[in-house]
């Protein structure tokens, strides 16, 4: 049986790029977001609501190996089904990926950083985790943050910081990051500077 | 060990291509009594399931003049698009000019049904046929009152003799 979508797939999707939007702007701020769906398992309603508003035919979206392993397919048929978004074959191709932190683990740079023309030309990368708001401390300083923002999420990699100070240091290329977790999001523009724990 | 032949495997695919294009060419023409009466008759209880809600939308008609011209954006229509599972997995696709959702829906309602190998007769039988018939019937009777109306030009002199 194939999993449904959005039951008012304008409005519903509206209101998650809505807070998406606001999320993008507001570094670190957990919201919560797509309570209403029952996507297949492991993908997580978080998850499965951004890319159901943000994916379509024209941006080639790339399933990490244990989405595509997970329930016969079934997460990578049910976004393809929903969005129409063709499957791009490797990372570096895709407009969007799903990954799993913890069982893909996180390398940004195997991503679409964008060129210098086209620097909007970068992957959207989702990564669903197990928990927002509990975990390792990061601290979030730049535009859209007020002095300085606390993040916690988990489980992010050991060298995070390091990838993600590579991934700022070719500004204006690289990803922007849609953590998800269960029903709460929170995202990482690549505009963001990322501190460990200082205190 | 027997060996696929990929030819002959094309050639079954591309003829079960075709034979549900038919069908479903006919199902956008098929209205709603032609297709809700024989559906409530012999599937009273298919229990399909939308699996995208029933929407409206324009789709752009693209045509060109003569069989080689430069093809040009005609105009935009209106259609309706459904897409339902039946119970045992078939999932029908409609996409029916204008604006009604109901035909929309039962058109892929039939259209789920005509892959169930075992329901497929009767929906050719009972839907089908008579749609085709009708369509067709349609078709002469416009060909028939264009023809009534065509004029032949016979040309006389040309005039490139000059004098």
């Amino acid at each position: 049986m194939t999993a449904l979508a959005f039951a008012d797939p304008v409005f519903d999707s509206q209101a998650v790029f809505r807070r998406i939007m606001r999320a993008m702007a507001v570094p670190g701020t957990i919201f919560p977001c797509g309570e209403a769906l029952a996507p297949p398992a492991p993908l997580a309603p978080a998850a499965a609501a951004a890319l159901l508003t943000l994916a379509d035919f024209e941006t080639p979206l790339w399933i990490a190996p244990s989405f595509a392993a997970a329930s016969g397919g079934a997460v990578a048929a049910y976004l393809t089904f929903h969005t129409g978004a063709p499957l791009a074959p490797s990372p570096q191709t895709a407009a969007f990926a799903l990954i799993d932190l913890e069982a893909d683990g996180l390398r940004l740079e195997r991503f679409a950083q964008g060129s210098a023309e086209y620097p909007d030309r970068s992957t959207t990368v989702v990564a669903q985790g197990a928990a927002l708001g509990e975990g390792s401390l990061w601290r979030l300083a730049g535009p859209g943050v007020a002095g300085e923002a606390e993040l916690r999420a988990a489980p992010l990699p050991p060298d995070f910081l390091a990838q993600w100070a590579a991934n700022r240091g070719g500004f204006p290329l690289g990803v922007d990051m849609i953590l998800a977790a269960g029903t709460q999001l929170a995202c990482l523009p690549r505009s963001v500077a990322i501190s460990g724990e200082t205190r | 060990m027997p060996i696929a032949d990929p030819v002959a495997q094309r050639a079954t695919n591309d003829t079960a291509i075709a034979a549900r294009k038919r069908a479903m060419a006919l199902l956008a023409r098929a209205l709603t009594p032609e297709m809700a009466e024989p559906v409530g008759r012999l599937w009273p209880t298919c229990d399909a399931r939308d699996l995208k809600p029933v929407e409206s939308g324009l789709v752009m008609l693209r045509g060109r003049i003569g069989g080689d011209g430069a093809p040009f954006n005609v105009g935009e229509a209106t259609v309706t698009r459904a897409v339902v599972e039946l119970p045992t997995g078939e999932r029908g696709y409609a996409h029916v000019l204008g604006r009604d959702a109901a035909r929309a829906r039962l058109a892929a309602i039939v259209d789920a049904l005509w892959q169930k190998p075992e329901a497929r007769a009767d929906v050719e039988a009972a839907i089908l046929a008579p749609v085709a018939a009708r369509v067709a019937a349609e078709k002469a009777k416009t060909r028939a009152e264009t023809a009534a109306t065509r004029v032949d030009f016979f040309t006389l002199v040309r005039g490139e003799d000059g004098a």
